[in-house]
């Protein structure tokens, strides 16, 4: 099942959601053994942004029906921390690297941009315009004219491939995708979480940290699945298909819907080798009724 | 696979003058001296047995395929049916919990549960021969007391599950002190050998709550003594604040909500005097001085 995604060769289809699987983390509990068995054909870093961030106050999750909502409001080391410490050790995964990166103004993004944009150890570059957590996230993302004008300014930035990643809370998510590859991204990737909120059963107030926060997993998968489709028929770059895959049904209906790749979040809380399964099911899939997908 | 069963399965911790500077006991890059690396993945194990202990549920399981974790780590449970695979509601992530007994010279594993909730509810519904999704060990154990020190184990409710598996492992450790809200639920003492008790409501036991009888066990022994303390927020910040009038080192196991238990979705960190961390990854046993206090956000019912 070898797909290739702007000039990368990737082994299968199936990679990770930005923010749902911490490799640095899952090495230290799973030792060696995540090493031999990585589950994913790339790997996705969480989002870094300049400065670091202590992200949002717990709690930080909530349980929905079958989904999640978390507020965790993108804790990260920030630039230097990622590059003195993470990088050299995400640089060991046996699969090639996509690092996430959220700027809070053009400055700041085409800085992020330039940091990697000669670093050997990075394939690719995601740009996180999506993130509801932070309010900042969402001005880029939402408007096409807003994001056109931060990609022109970064696009000459780096010769590396530049996937925009999507939100899912704009108006018209085919028209910002659209917009997105005009000026110049390499693929765009969708969804990312839907704003959500609870409130705490007894008191009534709002129960996460954050206030709010981002509902993903099977609850949203249905709503990814019209979003992939709709940008799929409105552009010609790659697309990178999420939310709420937790089978190779999933992870197929977003192919034939679109998409060149798949990310699995939510579902690698569930089981952490979840992505080795939903490739074993696509192949399977693919081998019994797909022959339009190679 | 760094370190499979044979490289964990050695012989208990014991207290050695040396302990707490031990270097790791696994090969494993990183590793934490009480930390037992787990399996890659979730996997399936059966159910062997299911007791009711007082107003708890224990429930066993053999687990062939698994490391022996050290006391104090915990594992993410769901059941193998009826969670969240379909197009049901809650539960829909698994559940954490510590291990409760785990016994070196077999595969079995340990678990004592209280309903809380859609979770512990499914949990509890499980039979001899149901199918459980286990991932683990994970999290940090307990380190053995620093030198010249006692273990003083104190616990509540549902939370006496990690001190179990502790006095097991521990070559010697005083009287365990535990607190319960009612005989009911009192019963489940029996599972720590030679406690002694207090209730809430005086129906067993000492009347009032376990820290009365940890001033009492502890007085004139302050140099003595270190603390394990498992339990709800409440005791376990009371348990906290006496040690640290008393300058008693211990040991906290702590709960927090999570979603993955390795350190994947960031949503169960805590405050420490360091800023937050997760507790899931840095836990869930915290020294009692890097916290202002036990109390959580978003923790007891
Ligand atoms: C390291 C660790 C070890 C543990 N060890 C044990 C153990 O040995 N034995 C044991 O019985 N328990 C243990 N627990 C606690 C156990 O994990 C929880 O009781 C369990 O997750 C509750 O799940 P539930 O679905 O039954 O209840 P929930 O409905 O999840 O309710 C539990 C609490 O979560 C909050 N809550 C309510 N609704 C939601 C929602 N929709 N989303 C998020 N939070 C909500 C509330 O505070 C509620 O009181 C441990 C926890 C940790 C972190
Ligand atoms: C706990 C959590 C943390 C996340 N963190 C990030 C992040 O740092 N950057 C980002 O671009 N997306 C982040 N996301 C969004 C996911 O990458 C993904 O777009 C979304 O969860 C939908 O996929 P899923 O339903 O399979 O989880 C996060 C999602 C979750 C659940
Ligand atoms: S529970 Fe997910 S990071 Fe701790």
């Amino acid at each position: 099942m070898t797909v290739e995604l702007c000039g990368i060769a990737l082994e299968h289809p199936v990679i990770n959601a930005s923010g749902t699987f911490d490799a640095i983390a899952a090495r230290r509990v799973f030792g060696a053994e995540l090493i031999e068995r990585f589950p994913f054909a790339a790997f996705v870093s969480k989002t870094v942004t300049l400065a670091p961030r202590q992200g949002n106050p717990p709690p930080r999750l909530w349980e929905t029906g079958s989904g999640l909502i978390n507020s965790i409001g993108l804790p990260t080391k920030g630039l230097e921390g990622y590059l003195g410490e993470d990088l050299p050790e995400l640089a060991e995964l046996p699969v090639p690297l996509i690092v996430n990166v959220m700027g809070f103004t053009p400055a700041e993004v085409g800085e992020l941009i330039r940091a990697f944009a000669d670093r050997p150890e990075v394939t690719a570059l995601e740009l996180n315009v999506s993130c509801p957590n932070v309010e900042t996230g969402l001005v880029m993302g939402a408007d096409p004219r807003e994001l056109s004008a931060l990609l022109e300014r970064v696009r000459p930035l780096t010769d590396k491939p530049l996937i925009v990643k999507l939100s899912p809370n704009a108006t018209d998510v085919p028209a910002v995708a659209r917009a997105a590859e005009r000026a110049g991204a390499s693929a765009v990737s969708l969804i990312n979480t839907l704003r959500g909120m609870a409130l705490h059963p007894r008191s009534g107030a709002p129960w996460l940290g954050g206030g709010g926060g981002g509902v993903s997993g099977p609850a949203v998968r249905s709503v990814a699945l019209a979003q992939v489709y709709a940008v799929a028929e409105a552009v010609e770059i790659p697309v990178i298909g999420m939310g709420g895959v937790q089978r190779g049904q999933d992870a197929l209906d977003l192919l034939r819907a679109g998409a060149t790749l798949v990310a699995v979040g939510t579902e690698n809380f569930r089981d952490p080798a979840a992505a080795s399964r939903i490739t074993a099911e696509l192949s399977a899939l693919h081998g019994n009724s797909a022959p339009e997908l190679t | 696979m760094s370190a499979g069963p044979a490289a964990s399965a050695g012989p208990a911790p014991r207290a050695a003058p040396t302990a707490h500077a031990a270097p790791a006991a696994s090969a494993a890059p990183a590793a934490s001296a009480v930390r037992t690396p787990a399996p890659f993945g979730r996997r399936a194990v059966a159910v062997t047995a299911r007791e009711r202990h007082g107003a708890y549920t224990l429930l066993r399981c053999e687990d062939a395929g698994g490391p022996r974790p050290r006391a104090g780590q915990f594992y993410m449970l769901s059941a193998a049916e009826r969670w969240g695979g379909g197009d049901g509601e809650r539960p829909f992530l698994p559940r954490a919990f510590s291990v409760l007994r785990a016994p070196a010279e077999d595969r079995r594993l340990d678990f004592l549960l209280e309903d809380v909730g859609p979770g512990t509810r499914r949990l509890d519904e499980l039979r001899p021969g149901d199918r459980l999704h286990v991932v683990g060990p994970l999290g940090n154990g307990f380190e053995p007391p620093r030198e010249r020190r006692r273990a003083l184990l104190v616990g509540g409710g549902v939370g006496i599950a990690p001190l179990a598996i502790w006095q097991d492992q521990l070559e010697d450790s005083t009287r365990p002190l535990l607190g319960f809200r009612d005989r009911a639920r009192a019963a489940a003492a029996g599972l720590v050998s030679s406690a002694r008790v207090a209730t809430d409501d005086g129906s067993f036991g000492h009347h009032g709550v376990v820290t009365d009888l940890m001033r009492q066990e502890i007085a004139g022994r302050e140099s003595e003594i270190e603390v394990y303390a498992c339990g709800p927020p409440a005791m376990l910040e009371a348990v906290r604040a006496v040690c640290a009038e008393l300058a008693i080192p211990a040991q906290l196991a702590l709960e927090a909500g999570m979603a993955c238990g390795f350190g994947a979705c960031f949503g169960c960190v805590v405050p420490t005097r360091a800023g937050l961390v997760r507790l899931c990854l840095d836990g869930p046993v915290l020294d009692a001085d890097r916290l202002e206090s036990a109390l959580l956000p978003g923790t007891g019912h």
